[in-house]
């Protein structure tokens, strides 16, 4: 009745792995991302290498293309450095996609009335203040439930993104509108725009500041000293006197208002006017950003070009080669998908049939029993 | 009366796609998975349905039967969300991987896959992709013959929708009877609440949590079909779903986790989508008309947290994986 | 059954991570009877019989089953050969009710008569008081454990395996127990039961295996031992097991409380009209049912919880005495009142278990200092003092905590609470877990902090302890106080008594329970 033969294989936490390794296993997850991708270009019938080649070259060969590719990656890594903060505390911020819109909107507001008549750095630095505040409001309205009544906040957030582009369309539309019927909100006028540096709207050098301000914020300062223990256990936070809700509603509003901000740089950096679809989807791919970075703001660089040049790239292979631009976000979800699942490898070892563990080394003879293995027992999303 | 008839009537259609989304994320997150790939797999779902009924009539020409495109483009529409939910499940539930993200990502992918598939078609076919007028009328039409629709107020009321709608509620009642009264039901619900206490139990887990998940996934794909074939007019369009995915993540908690109340919650927030056209307030413009449904569900979120009740929370391992040898 | 063994381990080895479990663990016992696995905490015994339960896989050797080899892969694998485990955190679902808990995993139709008719046919036989009807989250911990056993029985094991299963119970309850064991063992039935107490030992087995750091140490029957000899195999020397408790010395009153009513996140009163005094230089017993209010009482004095009404009194050397109630933690420091805190969830509220001991330091300190930045110099100083005064066992100071065994992990969140130099010390349940070696530690580094002139409270779940550590036992029932009594004079007899009648009385009712009665008490 019983299979009597061992098992397979059985699983066991690992403790910690040599850094090499994990980026190894790291690089082979994203090679193994794109050979997938491979197939489905020879699945279409193009030939990979020159459909990969085309998304390199089209993104970054040229200085135009560079430039367009720096101007979607700047949204996407502002956005995942304002979420850093949150995720460390646990708090799932799944808003980020309104937080840009309702910073956008606030800027558009004193471009449309004001940005003919104000002076260059005054219009730009209220725009600016009024995007960061309201972004930052716009957020903290479900933090402030969260920290009060315990509300889900992964779906309350998720429910403000649409509240607030419901708001921009009717905007669009009606207060708005530029030419009766257009349902397109007009043209900044030059003096609201951001100066360019380097072809690329100065954008880049604020966000650029803004990650090495992050870095030190979550690990030198004691607000960020705050959002770890907040993020490793409420109840310790409360024990140590910390202003739980307080601190969760202060937090929320930082990522909210950088979130703003960027919501501010693309209206008043790229677009040059505010429309519905202003975020584009940049709110929830932050998030896996910042997940996979685990939170480190410089590793959100990386992540963060790599996907802007999936992105562009694709946009050229539309063009070059006929592939549907929507390409990327396969691609996007196909690397996703494998960086996520490679983690399982650096956290947890395969142990074979017949190959017995080796043994244990180090330090501490005297087995565990309150002590707990890394990681478990985390209420993502759940605790408050 | 006329008018309130029409309101529900309406409420009905709209609703429908709301109610697959609703009552499958309802099932994947009984067994404690959140996957927040609905949206995803709603637009893999959209996109393959449309082309399995297209294809198929391609393929058939004149001969083409309309209920068997019915069933094709259900069981494809299913298919895809079941494969986009088995990736989900994979990563999550054998690799553990967060919830959150990954169901991000599947979104991000599905909708990828849904927009792909979606433009590649009509690049292929020159441009525009739809069934004809003939087949269309199996999916918007009702099923029931003229004599019962005809019956005053009852047969508008009860019998003039699309098949899709009657299916819903069969699949929510058979839902709801299978969590409350089976015993596999039982067990699924113990997943969702204490993984470890039903792996003590004996309870494979994992094939709860993969059955559920991928299950939920292709009924919430049936959703994105739904709405492509009914209320987009069986033409696949580059906005594609507008959102109704994530609409339906914020309904499963408006509907408390009960398969029935689904139906009369995407009833609710049909009704609340297109209450512009009918009642017009004046000085509210349609466009914030369309923001209320997620107003509603913050509103009941927020009432759900303010007063808390035992039976009306969420499965309390719901977005946690389960290694059964951590202490 | 013939010669062979119902049971018997060849060479068991089990490692977390660099952790050794098991050891090349080897021995075997015959059915019908009542084994003991006595270890210390930390000595592997719940590994041991996880893996005997299918929730773990050893790494190396083999269980034999009547003789034969198996393997169990997973928790069905053992109920397949008459295997259950009653876990000391239980595995119940809380929303379920008793019989959906108790038929959960068993196939077929869902036949909730059948079922409720099988449970009372059980319990009738041993004797277990059981509502089939009721959810689990309305239970009381006794009754919790009662369904636990009630389950295993229901899937019909032969072997049944009780881990700490007195831990949570009163006196009283420990003997209906017992009771109930030999009733199973009369029906043929084998039990083993983890534990560490050696009376309990003496009491209801008829062998004794004896583990130590993860390793076998021998297997005796309970007649040919004594707990002296059964300590010394445990503990793996001779030990004196005594604690020092000198007198209190000019003992002042440091906290005063009066008519303290305390209120508990979900909105129930939890603990009922408490009043009493706590002394410097005196250690301050608290005992009682787990969860009679021991937790909401000394979080209420820390700052941590909603109070009802009444009032918690410090009294400052030489100053004017201060209410504590309404004030934040934060208040409360800033107020100059140090207040030290060892709490019963070490590393859900004591300690950031993500961080290393440097981190964990900063925890009293964050705040100090101007400007924006931590301070990490003084956190990492006093982390490595630390370190070296407890002997704290961990490769650095920035080693995560979590990683640490759990004596190192009661060092690390005393040591640090003591540092700040209190004049209160609030501890509960701080020896929970942990060898006896670290207990004793633990036990000297109260009494020295008595000695400088502390108030300390000490929440204890061991009543012997308790006796022989304390001055005074404030002694809770339902969140009231139902006796204060003098620890040289009281008995063990008195206190379990007092544990479950207030004012002396037996509550009205048959449970003994903490929750049982809280609707009552509230109403």
């Amino acid at each position: 009745m019983h299979n009597e033969k061992q098992p397979l294989f059985h699983l066991a936490r690992r403790d910690e792995m040599p850094k090499s390794k994990v980026w190894m296993i790291r690089a082979a997850s994203f090679l193994a991302a794109l050979l997938i991708g491979a197939a489905l270009f020879a699945v279409l019938g193009k030939n990979p290498m020159e459909a990969y080649a085309t998304i390199v070259t089209g993104s970054l060969a040229k200085p135009s293309a560079l430039r367009q590719t720096v101007k979607i990656a700047v949204p996407l890594l502002g956005t995942s450095l304002a979420l850093a903060p949150c995720f460390g505390m646990r708090y799932w911020n799944i808003g980020a996609e309104g937080q840009i819109t309702a910073g956008a909107l606030a800027a558009t507001y004193f471009a449309l009335h004001f940005g003919k008549t104000w002076s260059h750095p005054v219009i730009l630095i209220v725009m600016a203040a009024a995007a960061c505040l309201f972004g930052g409001i716009w957020a903290a309205i479900p933090a402030f439930f969260k920290a009060r009544y315990n509300t889900n906040e992964t779906l309350f957030t998720l429910m403000m993104n649409y509240i607030i582009i419901g708001v921009v369309r009717w905007l669009q539309g009606g207060p708005w509108e530029g030419k009766p019927g257009s349902q397109i909100i007009p043209m900044f006028p030059d003096n609201a725009m951001l100066p360019k540096v380097f072809g690329v709207h100065c954008g880049w050098i604020i966000i650029i500041l803004l990650t090495v301000f992050m870095y030190f914020y979550l690990t030198k300062m004691k607000q960020g000293y705050e959002i770890a223990v907040i993020g490793d256990s409420v109840n310790t936070a409360r024990y140590a006197g910390m202003n739980v809700g307080h601190i969760v509603i202060r937090t929320v509003f930082l990522s909210g208002a950088i979130c703003g901000l960027v919501g501010y740089l693309v209206t008043c950096g790229a677009n040059g006017t505010l429309y519905d679809s202003v975020a584009a989807g940049v709110g929830f791919t932050a998030i896996t950003v910042a997940w996979l970075a685990q939170l480190n703001p410089f590793a959100m660089i990386a992540i963060s070009l790599m996907l802007a040049v999936l992105s562009k790239g694709a946009g050229t292979l539309q063009t070059r080669m006929e592939v549907p631009s929507s390409v990327s976000d396969i691609l996007t979800g196909v690397i996703l998908f494998s960086m996520l699942a490679c983690e399982f490898f650096i956290n947890y070892k395969i142990i074979l049939r017949g190959h017995q563990n080796d043994g244990p080394r180090g330090f501490d003879p005297v087995p565990p029993k309150g002590a707990k293995p890394a990681d478990d027992g985390r209420t993502e999303g759940k605790e408050g | 009366m006329n008018a309130l008839i029409l309101l529900i009537y309406n409420a009905v259609l709209n609703g429908a796609p709301l109610m697959y989304g609703t009552m499958g994320e309802v099932l994947t997150e009984k067994s404690g998975n959140l996957n927040l790939g609905v949206e995803g797999m709603m637009y893999m779902g959209g996109a393959i349905g449309l082309g399995a009924a297209f294809y198929y009539e391609k393929m058939a020409g004149a001969a083409a039967s309309g209920p068997v495109a019915v069933v094709l483009a259900i069981l494809f529409a299913f298919a895809a969300g079941a494969f986009g939910a088995l990736i989900y499940s994979w990563i999550t539930i054998s690799l553990r991987a967060n919830q959150n993200v990954t169901g991000l990502a599947l979104s991000i992918f599905g909708t990828g896959v849904g927009q792909f598939i979606g433009e590649y078609m009509r690049v292929q076919e020159g441009g525009f992709v739809a069934i004809s007028n003939g087949l269309k009328t199996f999916f918007q039409n009702s099923p029931f013959p003229a004599s019962v629709r005809g019956i005053p107020v009852l047969g508008q009321l009860l019998f003039s929708y699309n098949i899709f709608v009657y299916i819903a509620i069969i699949i929510a009642l058979l839902m709801a009877r299978f969590l409350n009264k089976s015993r596999a039901g039982l067990h699924l619900r113990a997943v969702g609440e204490s993984p470890a206490t039903a792996d003590a139990a004996g309870i494979d887990i994992s094939k709860y949590k993969y059955l559920a998940t991928v299950i939920g996934g292709g009924i919430s794909a049936i959703g994105g079909m739904v709405y492509i074939m009914t209320i987009a007019g069986c033409v696949w369009n580059h906005d594609g779903l507008a959102g109704e995915g994530w609409l339906a993540v914020a309904l499963v908690i408006f509907c408390l986790w009960k398969p029935v109340g689904a139906v009369f919650g995407a009833v609710l927030f049909g009704a609340l989508m297109i209450m512009y056209v009918r009642v017009q307030i004046p000085m509210v413009p349609d466009q914030l008309y369309k923001i209320l449904p997620y107003i509603v569900t913050v509103l009941v979120l927020i009432a759900v947290s303010l007063r808390r009740k035992r039976e009306n929370e969420p499965p309390a391992s719901l977005g946690l994986s389960y290694f059964r040898e951590d202490r | 059954m013939g010669s062979a063994h119902a049971i018997e381990f060849r060479n068991i080895s089990k490692y977390f991570g660099r952790k050794v479990a098991n050891e090349n663990i080897s021995f075997s016992m015959d059915g019908g009877m009542i084994l003991s696995l006595l270890g210390e905490n930390g000595s592997g015994k719940t590994t041991l019989m996880n893996m005997l339960a299918g929730i773990y896989y050893p790494d190396e050797g083999e269980i034999l089953i009547n003789g034969s080899p198996v393997q169990i892969r997973s928790p069905k694998d053992a109920f397949s050969y008459n295997i259950g485990m009653v876990h000391q955190h239980f595995k119940l679902v809380d929303l379920f009710t008793a019989a959906e808990n108790i038929a959960l995993g068993e196939h077929g139709k869902l036949d909730r008569a059948a079922i409720s008719a099988r449970i009372r046919e059980i319990s009738g036989r041993y004797g277990f008081i059981i509502d089939p009807d009721k959810k689990v989250y309305e239970m009381s911990v006794s009754e919790k454990q009662t369904v636990e056993i009630v389950k295993v029985l229901y899937r019909g094991a032969d072997v049944l395996i009780l881990d700490e299963p007195t831990a949570v119970l009163t006196p009283q309850e420990i003997g209906h127990l017992f009771t109930v064991l030999r009733a199973m063992k009369a029906d043929g039935k084998s039990i083993i039961i983890i534990t560490h107490k050696l009376n309990e030992v003496m009491e209801i087995s008829d062998e004794v295996a004896v583990l130590n750091h993860g390793r076998f140490i021998g297997k005796v029957r309970t007649c040919d031992t004594n707990p002296q000899k059964l300590t010394e195999m445990m503990v793996g020397h001779k030990v004196a097991l005594e604690i020092r408790r000198p007198l209190p010395v000019d003992p002042r009153p440091r906290i005063v409380i009066d008519d303290l009513t305390v209120r508990n996140h979900e909105g129930v009163n939890k603990a009922h009209h408490i009043s009493f005094t706590a002394y410097s230089g005196e250690i301050l017993g608290i005992a009682g049912i787990a969860g009679s209010g021991q937790k909401e009482l000394l979080e209420a004095i820390a700052g941590l919880q909603v109070i009802t009404s009444g009032s918690i009194k410090y009294l400052p050397e030489g100053k004017k005495p201060m209410e504590l109630v309404g004030k934040s933690p934060m208040q409360i420091r800033d107020a100059g009142i140090s207040l030290a805190f060892v709490p019963e969830d070490r590393l859900g509220m004591g300690l950031v278990g993500s961080m290393g001991m440097s981190g964990n330091m900063l925890l009293r300190t964050w705040k100090r200092g101007k400007g924006l930045f931590v301070d990490e110099k003084i956190s990492r100083d006093l982390a490595e003092k630390i370190r070296n005064e407890l002997d704290v066992s961990t490769p650095d100071v920035m080693y995560p905590v979590r990683r640490l065994s759990g004596g190192n992990v009661q060092k690390v969140l005393v040591g640090r609470e003591i540092a700040s130099a209190p004049s209160v010390l609030l501890s509960a349940y701080a020896v929970r877990g942990l060898d006896i070696n670290t207990s004793y530690t633990i036990y000297n580094l109260m009494t020295e902090q008595k000695e400088k002139g502390v108030a300390v409270l000490y929440v204890g779940e061991d009543l012997d302890v308790l006796l022989e550590l304390c001055d005074r036992i404030v002694v809770l029932c339902d969140g009231h106080v139902s006796g204060i009594v003098d620890a040289r004079t009281t008995d063990k007899n008195e206190i379990g008594l007092l544990m479950t009648s207030i004012g002396g009385q037996p509550k009205n009712g048959e449970t003994t329970s903490a929750e049982g009665g809280k609707e009552k008490a509230d109403a």
